[in-house]
């Protein structure tokens, strides 16, 4: 009778995750299969008959691809590259220097971060870079992103850097390092598999971003793909759907690469080497 | 080479005083230990003499040169930190040559003297892992390496031996002590643990709360302890310590009811002009300074039996008088035979006497 019970709840407990993986898989499994179908379909069903014909006329697409290979590209480097490096000095700079309020500092960045980015101040942020004179610009999406991210960014970073013990650093000044070697040398070794976390989460949030590049662009030469997408709609506006779903794939591919990449390169682990 | 000396060095952290001016000098080439219970500032003075935290008042030298403003690395000095701080991405060749790398030492040299170094502690064949495939007692060792590879002037050592297990530690103790003394470089060695620094130091400096309350050689120290707080932290187990009257008119103690003749004590005058104004006082004795008797024997107090330690070459013998844990060792080799009442009598030449408040009088 308890053997039963027990059964029961093993297959209760199995079907919730079979539920659950569903819900997740199944729009990722069409987001891979529909793009070889000929036939434009929104169930999940093996490509009948199978096709290259999407991603041919997608590639013929030169406003989509360009928005791709180089809008896309240039903002999401350019927003990865400026939070990452901004990032982590401030964050090592707020954890190791004493500074009197400097956690109380963070706090308020983390305040901050939830407001910058947000609908409501779309029409600052607009007005700023029209001041600025970087609207449809490149720099200025890029530094709104950087702005935007970076409060978030230097407050996860100020843990991962809060968590390393000083003595490694310590133990370097003492064997006779400057503090720039200090932190060149062994800081940064230390750190950087949180700051391979915050590259590619900064990217994944700018590549994928749709609100603030289109309220800062004009020109279609330097539209991301996010709005690119909207090429492969009618003019009545409703989306061809194989040739939207071939897009986001091929939309979908340098996030999971990056991740691929750093995860081989670096791994996202801390080797421990403190004895605890 | 050369010596450190302390004048008026004092820390404070916000209104915590955590160095207290603290005064000491310390001998060129000597093997110097710094020990207290936990938070009384050992790490904090350490701290101060590498260059890591920044002396609030008073002044640090080393050899003739005064450092008490300068950075770490302007100071020649070479620290083993208690957790070893290896660098975790890097092997142990460069762990142990990082010093040498940062001076701009060439790569064929700084190799063959991190394999000297390594082969000194037994650990050149260790030198392309990394410290996480190290064992505790060798990850000790490289941290050892890499502060004697660069010969500086003064070593440093928080707790080395802090987390390693008992038998490593013992063994550590042994290559540390031979190390220093092949090296005869001057070493400040921090620890809470008082066999290891009666073991391994010339000198040891007992601090309470941020100030140094004795120095001197260890055992001197350990024989003439000058206040309680030092007779209670220095032996295993420390010393006994008793509350009693004097009794100048029949020129004996009352501990417990128990009259012992002060007759032939040393320092007896001292005794009498501590008791016109009080006649209070602490007897303190060592457990090694007690005669145990099952019968009646004269000069004695009496308590009863609590429990009995063999530890090998020497026993434990705890006997409670009224409540209080009072220990004797024996050097026997057998499990010695006590049980209920039993009577100890103090040797008097090595009895101390102490002011209530802790301060020795005789
Ligand atoms: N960075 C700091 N900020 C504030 N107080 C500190 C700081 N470092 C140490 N203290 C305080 O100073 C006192 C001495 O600390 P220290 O680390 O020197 O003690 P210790 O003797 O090394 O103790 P332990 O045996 O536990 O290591 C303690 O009361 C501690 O709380
Ligand atoms: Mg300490």
């Amino acid at each position: 009778m308890k053997r039963i019970k027990h059964l029961l709840g093993e297959a209760a407990y199995y079907i919730f995750i079979l539920v659950v993986m569903a819900f997740f898989g199944l729009p990722l499994l069409w987001l891979v299969l529909t793009p070889f179908n000929a036939r434009a379909t929104l169930a999940v069903e093996i490509p009948q008959p199978f096709t290259l014909d999407n991603f041919q006329q997608v590639l013929n697409n030169t406003f989509a691809v360009r928005a791709l290979v180089q809008n896309n590209m240039i903002i999401a480097v350019g927003a990865m590259l400026g939070v990452t490096l901004i990032a982590t000095l401030s964050a090592y700079a707020l954890s190791r220097a004493r500074v009197p309020g400097s956690s109380q500092l963070t706090y308020i960045l983390i305040l901050f971060s939830s407001v910058v980015t947000g609908t409501a101040a779309m029409v600052p942020i607009f007005l700023i870079i029209f001041n600025l004179g970087l609207i449809d610009t490149y720099l200025g999406v890029i530094v709104v992103f950087i702005g935007g991210l970076l409060p978030a960014a230097i407050f996860i970073m100020r843990d991962f850097v809060e968590g390393i013990p000083r003595s490694y650093e310590e133990s370097a000044l003492v064997a006779g390092a400057a503090p720039s070697r200090v932190f060149l040398d062994v800081a940064l070794p230390l750190i950087r598999p949180g700051m391979m976390v915050i590259a590619i989460w900064s990217f994944v949030q700018a590549w994928g971003s749709f609100l603030i590049p289109f309220i800062l662009l004009r020109s279609p030469e330097r539209m991301p793909a996010s709005i690119a997408v909207y090429s492969f709609y009618t003019e009545a506006g409703t989306p061809n759907i194989t040739l939207v779903a071939a897009y986001s794939l091929l939309y979908a591919i340098p996030v999971v690469i990056l991740y691929l990449f750093v995860n081989w390169r670096y791994g996202f682990r801390f080797f421990g080497g403190i004895k605890r | 080479m050369s010596g450190i000396q302390l004048d008026r060095l004092s820390k404070h952290f916000g209104s915590v005083a955590a160095v207290d001016e603290v005064t000491l000098q310390i001998q060129d080439g000597e093997f110097f230990a710094l020990l207290g219970p936990s938070g009384c500032g050992k790490t904090t003075t350490l701290r101060m003499i590498a260059g890591l935290e920044k002396a609030t008042a008073g002044t640090i030298k080393i050899g003739d040169r005064d450092v008490t403003t300068l950075a770490p690395r302007e100071r020649d000095i070479a620290m083993v930190f208690q957790d070893y701080a290896l660098y975790p991405h890097m092997n142990l060749l460069d762990n142990i040559g990082y010093p040498l790398k940062v001076r701009g030492i060439p790569r064929a040299e700084l190799q063959q003297r991190v394999t000297e170094a390594a082969q000194s502690l037994g650990i050149d064949h260790l030198l392309n892992r990394r410290p996480a495939q190290l064992s505790g007692g060798q990850q000790q060792r490289a941290a050892v390496a890499r502060a004697i590879v660069h010969h500086a002037q003064v070593f440093l050592f928080d707790e080395p031996l802090s987390n390693l297990d008992a038998k490593l530690r013992v063994e550590a103790r042994g290559f540390l002590k031979h190390l220093q003394r092949q090296v005869g470089v001057t070493t400040v060695y921090v620890t809470h643990d008082q066999a290891e620094a009666m073991a391994l130091a010339d000198h040891i400096a007992i601090m309470e709360q941020g100030k140094v309350v004795q120095m001197g050689p260890p055992l001197e120290v350990y024989h003439r302890p000058r206040t309680t707080f030092v007779a209670s932290f220095l032996g295993s187990p420390p010393m006994n310590l008793l509350r009693g009257q004097l009794d100048l008119a029949a020129r004996q103690v009352r501990v417990n009811n128990a009259a012992i003749s002060l007759e032939q004590f040393r320092g007896w005058d001292r005794l009498v002009e501590h008791a016109q104004q009080n006649v209070n006082v602490v007897m303190g004795i060592r457990p090694e300074h007690l005669t145990i008797a099952q019968h009646e024997i004269p000069q004695s107090l009496t308590g009863e039996v609590y429990a009995i330690q063999p530890l090998g070459a020497e026993s434990l013998v705890i006997v409670q008088i009224k409540g209080e844990p009072v220990s004797v060792r024996l050097f026997t080799d057998d499990t010695p035979q006590f049980s209920g009442r039993v009577w100890l009598a103090p040797d008097l030449q090595r009895v101390f006497f102490y002011h209530p408040d802790g301060e020795l009088i005789a």
